[in-house]
Protein backbone atom coordinates (compact mmCIF):
# COMPACT_ATOMS: atom_id res chain seq x y z
CA UNK A 1 0.00 0.00 0.00
CA UNK A 2 1.37 3.21 -0.94
CA UNK A 3 1.43 5.76 2.14
CA UNK A 4 3.86 9.02 2.06
CA UNK A 5 2.88 9.50 5.55
CA UNK A 6 6.00 9.65 7.93
CA UNK A 7 5.61 9.40 11.49
CA UNK A 8 7.65 12.49 12.28
CA UNK A 9 9.39 15.98 11.28
CA UNK A 10 12.66 13.69 11.97
CA UNK A 11 11.63 11.15 9.25
CA UNK A 12 10.39 13.71 6.74
CA UNK A 13 13.57 15.53 6.60
CA UNK A 14 15.91 12.14 6.75
CA UNK A 15 18.63 12.70 3.76
CA UNK A 16 19.15 15.82 3.69
CA UNK A 17 22.94 16.17 3.11
CA UNK A 18 25.89 18.88 3.79
CA UNK A 19 25.77 21.22 0.24
CA UNK A 20 22.20 20.48 -0.36
CA UNK A 21 19.39 22.93 -2.20
CA UNK A 22 16.82 23.24 -0.67
CA UNK A 23 13.93 25.06 -1.14
CA UNK A 24 11.04 26.27 1.47
CA UNK A 25 7.42 27.66 0.61
CA UNK A 26 5.91 30.61 2.16
CA UNK A 27 5.07 34.35 1.65
CA UNK A 28 6.30 36.17 4.57
CA UNK A 29 4.76 33.93 7.29
CA UNK A 30 1.39 32.27 5.09
CA UNK A 31 2.65 29.00 3.83
CA UNK A 32 5.38 28.88 5.78
CA UNK A 33 6.43 25.19 6.92
CA UNK A 34 7.75 26.55 10.35
CA UNK A 35 7.87 23.01 12.30
CA UNK A 36 9.76 21.46 8.86
CA UNK A 37 12.79 24.35 9.23
CA UNK A 38 12.98 23.64 13.18
CA UNK A 39 13.06 20.31 11.78
CA UNK A 40 15.95 21.23 9.15
CA UNK A 41 17.66 23.01 12.47
CA UNK A 42 17.83 19.96 14.75
CA UNK A 43 18.77 17.72 11.57
CA UNK A 44 21.78 19.46 11.34
CA UNK A 45 22.87 20.03 7.42
CA UNK A 46 25.27 22.69 6.19
CA UNK A 47 26.64 24.79 3.48
CA UNK A 48 22.61 24.87 2.79
CA UNK A 49 21.25 26.86 -0.10
CA UNK A 50 17.84 28.09 0.34
CA UNK A 51 15.55 29.10 -2.49
CA UNK A 52 13.02 30.73 -0.77
CA UNK A 53 11.20 34.38 -1.42
CA UNK A 54 12.82 36.07 1.75
CA UNK A 55 15.65 35.73 3.90
CA UNK A 56 13.78 35.25 7.28
CA UNK A 57 11.95 37.68 9.91
CA UNK A 58 12.57 37.68 13.71
CA UNK A 59 14.81 34.87 15.35
CA UNK A 60 12.06 31.74 14.14
CA UNK A 61 11.67 30.36 10.97
CA UNK A 62 14.41 30.40 8.19
CA UNK A 63 15.80 33.62 10.35
CA UNK A 64 16.56 31.00 13.07
CA UNK A 65 18.38 28.20 10.07
CA UNK A 66 20.20 31.14 8.75
CA UNK A 67 21.45 32.23 13.08
CA UNK A 68 22.44 28.85 13.45
CA UNK A 69 24.89 28.97 10.43
CA UNK A 70 23.64 26.09 7.99
CA UNK A 71 22.84 28.67 5.09
CA UNK A 72 26.35 29.45 2.48
CA UNK A 73 23.68 31.05 -0.12
CA UNK A 74 20.14 32.15 -0.68
CA UNK A 75 18.66 32.83 -3.50
CA UNK A 76 15.22 35.02 -2.90
CA UNK A 77 13.45 38.00 -3.93
CA UNK A 78 12.81 40.51 -1.14
CA UNK A 79 15.57 40.17 1.59
CA UNK A 80 15.18 43.13 3.23
CA UNK A 81 13.17 43.80 5.29
CA UNK A 82 12.07 45.65 8.78
CA UNK A 83 12.99 42.66 11.13
CA UNK A 84 15.40 41.01 8.54
CA UNK A 85 18.30 41.43 11.08
CA UNK A 86 19.63 37.94 11.10
CA UNK A 87 20.02 38.30 7.52
CA UNK A 88 21.33 41.71 7.21
CA UNK A 89 23.91 41.14 9.88
CA UNK A 90 25.68 38.08 7.88
CA UNK A 91 25.22 39.65 4.04
CA UNK A 92 26.95 43.13 5.73
CA UNK A 93 29.71 40.66 7.10
CA UNK A 94 30.14 38.67 3.85
CA UNK A 95 29.06 35.09 5.63
CA UNK A 96 26.40 34.26 3.21
CA UNK A 97 25.96 35.13 -0.66
CA UNK A 98 23.06 36.01 -2.08
CA UNK A 99 21.76 35.77 -5.08
CA UNK A 100 18.99 38.33 -6.02
CA UNK A 101 15.96 37.44 -8.34
CA UNK A 102 13.06 39.52 -9.20
CA UNK A 103 9.79 37.47 -7.54
CA UNK A 104 8.20 36.30 -10.92
CA UNK A 105 11.48 35.32 -12.28
CA UNK A 106 12.10 33.29 -9.03
CA UNK A 107 8.74 31.79 -9.54
CA UNK A 108 8.75 31.25 -12.87
CA UNK A 109 12.63 29.36 -12.67
CA UNK A 110 11.08 27.30 -10.00
CA UNK A 111 8.12 26.01 -12.15
CA UNK A 112 10.55 25.45 -14.95
CA UNK A 113 12.49 23.28 -12.84
CA UNK A 114 9.44 20.93 -12.25
CA UNK A 115 8.06 21.54 -15.83
CA UNK A 116 11.90 19.96 -17.99
CA UNK A 117 12.49 23.17 -19.25
CA UNK A 118 15.99 24.38 -20.50
CA UNK A 119 15.75 28.18 -19.90
CA UNK A 120 13.36 30.47 -21.60
CA UNK A 121 13.33 34.13 -22.56
CA UNK A 122 11.81 36.57 -20.26
CA UNK A 123 10.78 40.27 -20.34
CA UNK A 124 11.58 40.63 -16.93
CA UNK A 125 14.93 42.89 -15.78
CA UNK A 126 15.79 43.91 -19.06
CA UNK A 127 18.20 46.59 -19.24
CA UNK A 128 18.52 46.50 -15.32
CA UNK A 129 21.36 45.44 -13.27
CA UNK A 130 19.87 41.93 -12.38
CA UNK A 131 20.08 41.00 -15.78
CA UNK A 132 24.01 42.26 -16.27
CA UNK A 133 25.98 39.51 -18.11
CA UNK A 134 22.60 37.73 -18.99
CA UNK A 135 21.66 36.35 -22.49
CA UNK A 136 19.15 38.78 -23.95
CA UNK A 137 17.18 38.56 -27.31
CA UNK A 138 15.12 40.35 -29.27
CA UNK A 139 11.69 38.35 -30.28
CA UNK A 140 9.29 40.02 -32.25
CA UNK A 141 10.36 43.26 -31.41
CA UNK A 142 10.49 42.92 -27.51
CA UNK A 143 13.66 42.26 -25.21
CA UNK A 144 14.14 39.70 -23.30
CA UNK A 145 16.68 37.71 -20.60
CA UNK A 146 17.54 34.03 -20.76
CA UNK A 147 16.98 32.72 -17.29
CA UNK A 148 17.32 28.65 -16.29
CA UNK A 149 15.43 26.57 -13.89
CA UNK A 150 16.08 26.44 -10.25
CA UNK A 151 16.12 22.58 -9.06
CA UNK A 152 16.18 21.64 -5.50
CA UNK A 153 16.87 18.56 -3.27
CA UNK A 154 14.25 18.82 -1.29
CA UNK A 155 11.66 21.26 -0.65
CA UNK A 156 9.88 22.02 2.22
CA UNK A 157 6.04 22.34 1.65
CA UNK A 158 3.24 23.96 3.57
CA UNK A 159 -0.41 22.62 3.17
CA UNK A 160 -3.64 22.12 4.80
CA UNK A 161 -4.61 18.66 3.92
CA UNK A 162 -2.99 15.53 2.42
CA UNK A 163 -3.79 12.03 1.99
CA UNK A 164 -1.77 9.30 1.69
CA UNK A 165 -1.01 9.46 -1.70
CA UNK A 166 0.61 13.00 -1.25
CA UNK A 167 -2.24 14.58 -3.10
CA UNK A 168 -2.56 18.33 -1.67
CA UNK A 169 -5.03 21.47 -0.58
CA UNK A 170 -3.45 24.44 0.62
CA UNK A 171 -5.58 27.28 2.51
CA UNK A 172 -5.99 30.58 1.04
CA UNK A 173 -2.69 32.63 0.21
CA UNK A 174 -0.18 30.21 2.00
CA UNK A 175 -0.85 28.42 -1.68
CA UNK A 176 1.84 30.62 -2.66
CA UNK A 177 5.21 28.67 -3.56
CA UNK A 178 4.03 25.37 -2.52
CA UNK A 179 2.52 23.99 -5.47
CA UNK A 180 5.98 24.87 -8.12
CA UNK A 181 8.33 24.36 -5.13
CA UNK A 182 6.99 20.75 -4.80
CA UNK A 183 7.56 19.97 -8.46
CA UNK A 184 11.18 21.36 -8.88
CA UNK A 185 12.88 18.95 -5.98
CA UNK A 186 14.04 15.97 -6.27
CA UNK A 187 12.24 15.50 -2.68
CA UNK A 188 9.23 17.34 -1.75
CA UNK A 189 8.25 16.93 1.81
CA UNK A 190 5.13 18.50 2.97
CA UNK A 191 3.97 19.97 6.01
CA UNK A 192 -0.05 19.45 6.25
CA UNK A 193 -2.30 20.83 9.48
CA UNK A 194 -4.86 17.82 8.80
CA UNK A 195 -3.96 13.80 6.78
CA UNK A 196 -7.17 12.98 5.30
CA UNK A 197 -8.68 9.29 3.81
CA UNK A 198 -7.93 8.71 0.67
CA UNK A 199 -11.02 10.00 -1.42
CA UNK A 200 -12.05 12.32 0.71
CA UNK A 201 -10.03 15.21 -1.40
CA UNK A 202 -12.39 16.35 -3.79
CA UNK A 203 -10.66 15.51 -7.27
CA UNK A 204 -11.77 18.79 -8.98
CA UNK A 205 -9.86 20.67 -6.43
CA UNK A 206 -6.67 18.83 -5.79
CA UNK A 207 -3.82 22.05 -6.31
CA UNK A 208 -0.83 19.50 -5.99
CA UNK A 209 -1.70 16.00 -7.63
CA UNK A 210 0.85 13.25 -5.53
CA UNK A 211 3.54 12.67 -8.36
CA UNK A 212 5.07 16.10 -7.38
CA UNK A 213 5.32 15.00 -3.48
CA UNK A 214 7.27 11.99 -1.58
CA UNK A 215 6.77 12.49 1.93
CA UNK A 216 4.02 14.30 4.07
CA UNK A 217 4.35 15.38 7.84
CA UNK A 218 0.92 15.50 10.26
CA UNK A 219 1.50 19.02 12.25
CA UNK A 220 -1.87 19.93 13.29
CA UNK A 221 -2.11 23.59 13.67
CA UNK A 222 -2.93 23.67 17.52
CA UNK A 223 0.63 21.82 17.81
CA UNK A 224 1.92 24.46 15.15
CA UNK A 225 0.05 27.50 16.71
CA UNK A 226 1.60 26.66 19.98
CA UNK A 227 5.05 26.34 18.82
CA UNK A 228 5.20 29.20 16.43
CA UNK B 1 -0.32 76.95 -5.37
CA UNK B 2 -1.78 74.28 -3.12
CA UNK B 3 0.22 70.69 -3.65
CA UNK B 4 -2.19 67.37 -3.55
CA UNK B 5 -1.74 65.75 -0.10
CA UNK B 6 -1.01 61.92 -0.74
CA UNK B 7 -5.19 61.45 -0.29
CA UNK B 8 -5.74 63.76 -3.38
CA UNK B 9 -3.25 61.85 -5.31
CA UNK B 10 -4.46 58.83 -4.67
CA UNK B 11 -8.10 60.07 -5.49
CA UNK B 12 -6.95 61.17 -9.02
CA UNK B 13 -5.46 57.96 -9.86
CA UNK B 14 -8.77 56.33 -8.92
CA UNK B 15 -10.36 58.25 -11.32
CA UNK B 16 -8.44 56.50 -14.04
CA UNK B 17 -8.85 53.24 -12.65
CA UNK B 18 -12.50 52.11 -15.20
CA UNK B 19 -15.05 49.50 -13.97
CA UNK B 20 -13.92 45.88 -14.71
CA UNK B 21 -10.21 46.83 -14.38
CA UNK B 22 -7.68 44.17 -13.08
CA UNK B 23 -5.62 46.04 -10.84
CA UNK B 24 -2.32 45.62 -8.97
CA UNK B 25 -1.25 48.42 -6.62
CA UNK B 26 2.24 48.21 -5.15
CA UNK B 27 3.35 48.47 -1.63
CA UNK B 28 3.06 51.97 -0.14
CA UNK B 29 1.64 54.69 -1.50
CA UNK B 30 -0.19 52.87 -3.90
CA UNK B 31 -2.08 50.80 -1.47
CA UNK B 32 -4.11 54.57 -0.81
CA UNK B 33 -5.86 53.92 -4.19
CA UNK B 34 -7.97 51.39 -2.94
CA UNK B 35 -9.70 53.78 -0.44
CA UNK B 36 -10.85 56.05 -3.57
CA UNK B 37 -12.00 53.49 -5.53
CA UNK B 38 -15.99 54.38 -6.42
CA UNK B 39 -18.27 51.96 -4.29
CA UNK B 40 -20.17 50.44 -7.09
CA UNK B 41 -17.67 50.14 -9.46
CA UNK B 42 -16.54 46.67 -9.78
CA UNK B 43 -12.70 46.76 -10.39
CA UNK B 44 -10.37 43.37 -9.60
CA UNK B 45 -7.53 44.10 -7.33
CA UNK B 46 -4.74 41.60 -8.16
CA UNK B 47 -2.47 40.95 -5.02
CA UNK B 48 1.02 39.05 -6.41
CA UNK B 49 1.21 36.61 -3.48
CA UNK B 50 -1.65 35.22 -5.04
CA UNK B 51 -5.02 36.84 -4.60
CA UNK B 52 -7.66 38.25 -7.05
CA UNK B 53 -10.59 40.18 -5.81
CA UNK B 54 -8.88 41.10 -2.19
CA UNK B 55 -11.04 42.71 -0.35
CA UNK B 56 -10.20 45.71 2.53
CA UNK B 57 -8.25 44.85 5.79
CA UNK B 58 -10.45 43.06 8.59
CA UNK B 59 -12.14 44.45 11.74
CA UNK B 60 -9.70 44.50 14.41
CA UNK B 61 -9.71 40.70 15.98
CA UNK B 62 -10.13 38.99 12.24
CA UNK B 63 -7.12 38.98 10.86
CA UNK B 64 -6.24 35.39 9.11
CA UNK B 65 -2.50 35.47 8.49
CA UNK B 66 -3.13 32.96 5.88
CA UNK B 67 -4.61 35.77 3.81
CA UNK B 68 -2.15 38.59 3.42
CA UNK B 69 -1.61 41.28 0.76
CA UNK B 70 1.89 41.95 -0.76
CA UNK B 71 3.00 43.97 2.26
CA UNK B 72 2.06 41.47 4.24
CA UNK B 73 -0.98 42.99 5.91
CA UNK B 74 -3.86 41.02 6.74
CA UNK B 75 -6.94 41.45 3.91
CA UNK B 76 -10.15 40.04 2.90
CA UNK B 77 -11.17 38.15 -0.14
CA UNK B 78 -14.55 39.43 -1.61
CA UNK B 79 -17.25 37.03 -2.98
CA UNK B 80 -16.12 35.90 -6.22
CA UNK B 81 -12.19 36.22 -5.33
CA UNK B 82 -9.62 33.32 -5.92
CA UNK B 83 -6.44 32.15 -4.79
CA UNK B 84 -3.56 30.71 -7.32
CA UNK B 85 0.10 30.11 -7.07
CA UNK B 86 3.52 32.19 -7.46
CA UNK B 87 3.52 31.25 -11.05
CA UNK B 88 -0.31 31.70 -11.92
CA UNK B 89 0.38 35.04 -10.19
CA UNK B 90 3.58 36.44 -12.39
CA UNK B 91 2.15 34.86 -15.40
CA UNK B 92 -0.55 36.97 -14.72
CA UNK B 93 1.07 40.07 -15.11
CA UNK B 94 4.28 39.11 -17.58
CA UNK B 95 1.33 37.62 -19.96
CA UNK B 96 -0.09 41.14 -20.21
CA UNK B 97 -3.81 40.26 -18.76
CA UNK B 98 -3.35 42.94 -15.91
CA UNK B 99 -5.02 46.00 -16.99
CA UNK B 100 -3.04 48.55 -14.53
CA UNK B 101 -0.21 48.76 -11.69
CA UNK B 102 0.24 51.84 -9.78
CA UNK B 103 3.53 51.78 -8.13
CA UNK B 104 5.72 54.14 -6.03
CA UNK B 105 8.60 55.40 -7.77
CA UNK B 106 12.38 57.14 -7.07
CA UNK B 107 12.94 58.53 -10.49
CA UNK B 108 10.77 58.05 -13.87
CA UNK B 109 12.76 59.09 -17.39
CA UNK B 110 11.28 61.59 -19.73
CA UNK B 111 11.46 58.03 -21.85
CA UNK B 112 9.50 56.22 -19.51
CA UNK B 113 11.79 54.39 -17.75
CA UNK B 114 11.29 53.31 -13.99
CA UNK B 115 13.69 53.50 -10.99
CA UNK B 116 11.98 52.18 -7.53
CA UNK B 117 13.93 49.23 -5.99
CA UNK B 118 17.44 50.07 -5.16
CA UNK B 119 18.91 53.57 -4.24
CA UNK B 120 22.54 52.26 -5.26
CA UNK B 121 24.16 53.50 -2.19
CA UNK B 122 27.24 50.70 -1.44
CA UNK B 123 25.93 49.91 2.41
CA UNK B 124 22.22 49.18 0.95
CA UNK B 125 20.54 45.70 0.95
CA UNK B 126 19.45 45.12 -2.41
CA UNK B 127 15.69 43.52 -1.97
CA UNK B 128 13.71 44.02 -5.77
CA UNK B 129 10.59 41.79 -5.03
CA UNK B 130 7.88 42.02 -7.55
CA UNK B 131 8.59 45.92 -8.93
CA UNK B 132 10.65 44.01 -11.97
CA UNK B 133 7.75 42.02 -12.93
CA UNK B 134 4.80 44.74 -12.18
CA UNK B 135 7.07 47.36 -14.42
CA UNK B 136 6.78 45.19 -17.64
CA UNK B 137 3.77 43.44 -16.81
CA UNK B 138 0.45 45.42 -16.73
CA UNK B 139 -0.86 47.16 -20.14
CA UNK B 140 -0.15 50.24 -18.22
CA UNK B 141 1.94 51.58 -15.41
CA UNK B 142 0.96 54.40 -13.31
CA UNK B 143 3.37 56.00 -11.09
CA UNK B 144 2.21 57.81 -7.92
CA UNK B 145 4.86 60.00 -6.01
CA UNK B 146 5.58 63.22 -5.01
CA UNK B 147 7.16 65.41 -7.50
CA UNK B 148 10.15 66.04 -6.02
CA UNK B 149 12.47 64.68 -3.07
CA UNK B 150 12.53 66.10 0.15
CA UNK B 151 15.92 68.41 -0.61
CA UNK B 152 13.61 69.19 -3.82
CA UNK B 153 15.19 67.85 -6.59
CA UNK B 154 12.76 66.60 -9.26
CA UNK B 155 11.84 63.13 -9.95
CA UNK B 156 10.78 63.77 -13.15
CA UNK B 157 14.46 63.08 -14.73
CA UNK B 158 15.78 63.18 -17.47
CA UNK B 159 18.06 60.10 -17.72
CA UNK B 160 17.38 58.32 -14.16
CA UNK B 161 20.51 58.18 -11.67
CA UNK B 162 19.56 54.96 -9.90
CA UNK B 163 19.02 51.68 -10.74
CA UNK B 164 16.51 50.84 -13.39
CA UNK B 165 13.62 48.64 -12.24
CA UNK B 166 12.35 48.79 -16.08
CA UNK B 167 13.19 50.46 -19.68
CA UNK B 168 10.50 52.49 -20.92
CA UNK B 169 7.99 50.50 -19.34
CA UNK B 170 5.77 53.93 -17.62
CA UNK B 171 2.37 55.16 -18.98
CA UNK B 172 1.20 57.90 -16.71
CA UNK B 173 2.43 59.78 -13.32
CA UNK B 174 0.73 61.60 -11.03
CA UNK B 175 2.65 63.44 -8.46
CA UNK B 176 1.37 66.16 -6.08
CA UNK B 177 2.16 68.94 -8.72
CA UNK B 178 0.38 67.31 -12.11
CA UNK B 179 -0.62 64.50 -14.23
CA UNK B 180 1.74 63.79 -17.22
CA UNK B 181 1.41 60.92 -19.94
CA UNK B 182 4.88 59.41 -21.20
CA UNK B 183 4.54 59.23 -24.44
CA UNK B 184 7.06 58.63 -27.32
CA UNK B 185 7.39 62.20 -28.26
CA UNK B 186 7.80 63.22 -24.55
CA UNK B 187 5.97 63.73 -21.05
CA UNK B 188 2.82 65.45 -21.94
CA UNK B 189 1.14 67.26 -19.04
CA UNK B 190 -2.84 66.12 -18.28
CA UNK B 191 -3.56 68.40 -15.50
CA UNK B 192 -1.93 70.32 -12.78
CA UNK B 193 -3.32 72.01 -9.37
CA UNK B 194 -4.86 74.64 -9.29
CA UNK B 195 -2.88 77.77 -9.43
CA UNK B 196 0.48 76.30 -10.84
CA UNK B 197 1.19 77.66 -13.93
CA UNK B 198 3.13 75.92 -16.41
CA UNK B 199 6.38 77.90 -16.33
CA UNK B 200 6.84 76.99 -12.83
CA UNK B 201 6.35 73.16 -13.28
CA UNK B 202 8.98 73.23 -16.08
CA UNK B 203 10.45 74.88 -13.14
CA UNK B 204 10.15 72.17 -10.65
CA UNK B 205 10.59 69.16 -13.09
CA UNK B 206 14.53 68.42 -14.70
CA UNK B 207 12.96 66.37 -17.93
CA UNK B 208 11.50 68.32 -20.43
CA UNK B 209 7.57 69.14 -20.54
CA UNK B 210 5.25 69.37 -23.60
CA UNK B 211 2.22 71.49 -22.57
CA UNK B 212 -0.84 70.17 -23.64
CA UNK B 213 -4.49 71.36 -23.00
CA UNK B 214 -4.05 71.40 -19.32
CA UNK B 215 -7.11 72.32 -16.84
CA UNK B 216 -6.63 72.77 -13.55
CA UNK B 217 -8.16 70.86 -10.82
Amino acid sequence: MINKIVASVADALAGVRDGATVMISGFGGAGQPAELIDGLIEQGARELTIVNNNAGNGDTGLAALLKARRVRKIVCSFPRQADSYVFDELYRSGQIELELVPQGNLAERIRAAGAGIGAFFTPTGYGTQLAQGKETRIISGKPFVLEYPIHADFALVKALKADRWGNLVYRKAARNFGPIMASAAQCAVVQVDQVVELGALDPEVIVTPGIFVQRVVCVPAHIARAVA
Amino acid sequence: MKRRTRDQIAARVALDIPEGAYVNLGIGLPTLVANHLPRGREIFLHSENGILGMGPAPAAGAEDWDLINAGKQPVTLLTGGAFFHHADSFGMMRGGHLDICVLGAFQVSAGGDLANWHTGAPDAIPAVGGAMDLAIGAKRVFIMMEHQTKSGESKVVRQCSYPLTGVACVSRIYTDLATIDVKPDGLHVVDMVEGLSFAELCGATDAPLIAQHAPAL
